[in-house]
């Protein structure tokens, strides 16, 4: 590990103000006081606001806890036994990790994209079609699979074969069934956990492209470990970087804003380091 | 094979080295101790397979199909049929896997989906598989001294509300197909849990985040996402189950009746040709022997085609979620 990613200063840094001339249409408040997993503090004090109709990127050194932070807006950490989530996430008012919410209604209404392809081991048409059976939807499923698919930029490649399985297509074309499968729903919030970290360029690029589309419909949010990914695509970014004077290491939000003020004109010493690449 | 050197004299600071012709030697070795090994196995089943049917040819010439389709076996009049053997096989067979089968699922599904912690899962795992070490013949004692008198009431009640129905048309007067099904569910529990539980443990994580991350609940994902996703595995899981169904032997014997007739009726008599070949090989004739030979024969061919049958069955699952060739 780096020497440099322990910060200067370790006092607690708010989230950047945004800019002042747009107001942000904020569908996912999520503010994070602490995220331990058993007695491992993972994550502190980190407030991302999640906006419709842009693309928030986060950013920051392997270990910074943006997976993490990602992970808990739709309570998928939930799965793991030892998380524990202290803050809060504010959906339409209400926060998702209060009692009376389950995190399966969340993860209904909050879509997300992993890291690795994982579609289903079933026909390309079943698994976009998957989340439509799962909510009961009544109307035309294949007029919604096509909708899907082409809003995956997928349809052309995969209409004549609807029968054949998920699993028979290749690497970036299973992301971006995924990416349907996810998109069919018409979730608000879409979630992407570095989904080109397993793509070849040319896979990325279509995945890219198909995320400033998917931004005129849906909240997204990004986790990228890669720093130019970010510039091409994200309106927002948020830069993570790991705090390591406690002995352990934890992640935190170093500053928000602008990807064009963060690349930029990075307001800590820490960000203009990374975005630099003088550390990684 | 390629045993060209590059005419490198081996420099002060390079470690690189080819393999020494000892090195060579053993793995031309090893490779001809593991074709041995292989063709052996082969060669073993075409013996067996020569061995009986040379020794069924008689019967075959004799009794042709009719052998197959008759349905008496009467050493006195020379007339022998294996139907109701096949039946009854095949029926306790089935009845077995229907029964074994879904408490194997259902067990795979308990140990792996995060219902117990994990060492509470060994442990129980560690339990099923010991069912698989219990001996044959023991499992058909348990049979007669407790599930025959179990079973007993039972079937009165079923024969006495429900006997217009063909299964429970007549009640359990001893030794019957029910109680030997249910003991051969028993036998076959772990052989198909133990796969099963392979199976679903060989879903990748991500499978499941991927399941749950649609917002599916835990049943959900079980039944539409890893059930699919294992279920060539499982597939597996059954065909071998069946498999030892049909070729058990000791157990079935004992419980069974040993009665040559074909009944629906899951409380009468039966028999399996494992269990025919069993108790009438001490006191067969040489025209008997012949007979039972031809039965064996029998037996090797249904579990043959069973067995084929659940690999094409499973490798079209495959070909159909996975997309794999």
């Amino acid at each position: 590990m780096n020497a440099t990613m322990t910060p200067n200063r370790v006092t607690i840094q708010e989230a950047a103000p945004v800019k002042k001339t747009a107001i942000d249409d904020v569908v996912l408040d999520c503010k994070v006081r602490k995220i331990h997993y058993g007695d491992f503090l993972a994550v502190r004090d980190s407030n991302v606001p999640i906006a419709r109709k842009q693309i928030t990127g986060f950013i920051g050194p392997s270990g910074c806890g943006k997976s993490t932070v990602l992970r808990s807006l739709n309570r998928m950490n939930d799965l793991i036994d030892v998380f524990r989530f202290d803050g809060q996430v504010t959906y339409h008012g209400k926060d998702i990790y209060a009692r009376d919410v389950d995190p399966v209604v969340v993860r209904r209404y909050i879509g997300m994209v992993f890291q690795q392809p994982n579609p289903f081991s079933m026909s390309i048409f079943d698994n976009v079609a998957f989340g439509l059976k799962l909510n009961r939807f009544k109307g035309d499923t294949h007029e919604k699979v096509e909708k899907a698919l082409r809003g995956a930029a997928l349809w052309d490649e995969v209409k004549g074969k609807l029968k054949n399985s998920g699993l028979s297509l290749s690497g970036g074309q299973q992301q971006r069934l995924c990416i349907a499968r996810a998109i069919a729903t018409e979730p608000e919030v879409l979630l992407m956990d570095e989904p080109c970290s397993a793509l070849d360029p040319i896979a990325t690029r279509q995945v890219e492209e198909l995320m400033l589309e998917l931004k005129e419909n849906f909240a997204v949010a990004l986790v990228t470990h890669n720093m130019q990914q970010a510039t091409r695509v994200a309106d927002k970014t948020a830069f993570f970087g790991v705090d390591m004077s406690a002995g352990g290491r934890t992640g935190y939000l170093v500053e928000m804003g602008d990807t064009d003020q963060i690349f930029n004109h990075p307001r800590e010493q820490l960000t203009r380091q990374y975005v630099a690449g003088e550390f990684s | 094979m390629a045993r060209h050197q590059f005419n490198i004299s081996r420099s002060a600071d390079s470690v690189s080295a080819p393999p020494s012709s000892r090195e060579l030697t053993t793995d031309t070795v090893f490779r001809g101790i593991a074709w041995i090994c292989a063709s052996l196995i082969i060669v073993l089943t075409a013996c067996l397979l020569f061995k009986i049917g040379a020794q069924a040819v008689p019967a075959i010439r004799q009794h042709g199909l009719g052998f197959i389709f008759g349905t008496t076996w009467d050493v006195s009049r020379e007339t022998f049929g294996v139907l109701p053997e096949i039946w009854g096989t095949l029926y306790s067979s089935f009845l077995a896997l229907l029964i074994g089968g879904s408490f194997g699922v259902a067990i795979a599904i308990f140990l792996t989906q995060e219902f117990i912690s994990p060492r509470l899962a060994a442990i129980f795992r560690t339990i099923v598989e010991m069912l698989a070490a219990i001996p044959s013949v023991v499992y058909g004692l348990w049979g007669i001294y407790v599930v025959i008198p179990m079973l007993r009431p039972i079937s009165e009640f079923l024969n006495a509300w429900l006997g217009w129905f063909p299964m429970f048309s007549t009640d359990l007067a001893g030794p019957g197909l029910a109680p030997a099904a249910l003991v051969l569910a028993i036998m076959i529990l772990p052989t198909v849990a133990a796969i099963s539980v392979d199976a679903m443990r060989r879903i990748p994580y991500k499978v499941k985040e991927a399941a749950y991350g649609m917002g599916t609940t835990r049943w959900e994902a079980i039944l539409k996402v890893m059930l699919p996703t294992a279920s060539s595995g499982i597939l597996a899981a059954l065909v071998l189950g069946f498999g030892r169904a049909l070729g058990e032997t000791m157990a079935l014997a004992m419980l069974i009746g040993n009665s040559n007739q074909i009944n629906l009726s899951l409380f009468a008599p039966a028999n399996t040709l494992a269990s025919l070949l069993a108790s009438s090989f001490p006191e067969a004739g040489q025209i008997e022997v012949q007979a039972l030979m031809y039965a064996a024969l029998v037996l090797l061919a249904i579990t043959f085609l069973v067995n084929v049958g659940g690999l094409a069955i499973q490798q079209y699952t495959v070909r159909k979620f996975e997309g794999k060739r």
